[in-house]
């Protein structure tokens, strides 16, 4: 399984702050991410911002990185801390 | 080269002391500059008033992020000293939210250092602003001037 982490907006607007999701067929961020979209049309709105970032395993990281099976991966917005 | 610098980073809710902070890193005398900037809730954000904000982070992430920053810092300049704190969850109208201290033999590399940490905390790190105000609540919006300060560092 994959751990999925949203934060922020992303997690507000979700109503989700973590999931379990299958490992099979996910071999990149973006297929997490096309395959947590095909959830509903909610889903599918707030996973298409164009500003959304990915961290895998706590690593900021790019839509063609690998996920495997066990890793966490998050999805939020741009950062605003300091 | 051997690296031997005392980096401490710290996340959390309660507030903290300046002077206590400052005391730690000014207990070298190998350095001849301590810098520390402090940033807090202001009152104003893209013409709104803000009477609150709520900080959310990534535990953990948040930590290794401000970790590897602080690394880069003292690869980059010869630091003795780095210390950030960052406080999350609600804070009022004049608290502080980061402290960011760094030592050095010499003004100028703490200078650098101390605005480089804040403009690579600010776009890196994995904390977000939820903003309360007259007009209910709204998350802050990342600024492109804070990306082009961060991009102002790449050598």
């Amino acid at each position: 399984m994959i751990q999925v982490l949203f934060f922020a907006q992303i997690r507000e607007l979700l109503d989700t702050a973590k999931v379990e999701h299958s490992a099979d067929n996910i071999d990149t961020a973006e297929a997490l991410r096309a395959a947590l979209a095909a959830t509903d049309d909610k889903w599918a709105k707030v996973l298409a911002s164009d500003k959304l970032l990915v961290a895998i395993n706590q690593t900021m990281s790019q839509w063609d990185s690998p996920v495997n099976d066990g890793d966490e991966v998050a999805f939020f917005p741009p950062v605003t801390g300091g | 080269m051997e690296q031997s610098n005392q980096i401490i980073v710290r996340v959390h809710a309660e507030d903290f002391s300046v002077a206590d902070e400052y005391a730690l890193l000014a207990c070298d005398n190998q350095d001849g500059a301590v810098v520390n900037f402090v940033g807090k809730v202001r009152d104003f954000n893209d013409g709104c008033a803000v009477t609150d904000l709520t900080l959310e982070h990534y535990p953990g992430m948040t930590e290794s992020v401000l970790l590897q920053i602080s690394q880069q810092a003292c690869e980059r300049w010869p630091l003795n000293k780095v210390t950030i704190i960052h406080r999350v969850g609600t804070l009022t109208l004049g608290e502080q939210i980061v402290f960011i201290g760094v030592t050095s033999a010499h003004r100028k590399a703490a200078f650098a250092a101390c605005e480089f940490l804040i403009d690579f905390l600010k776009t890196k790190a994995p904390f977000w602003k939820l903003e309360a105000g007259d007009t209910g609540s709204k998350w802050v919006e990342a600024r492109d001037s804070d990306q082009q300060a961060a991009q102002m560092w790449k050598k």
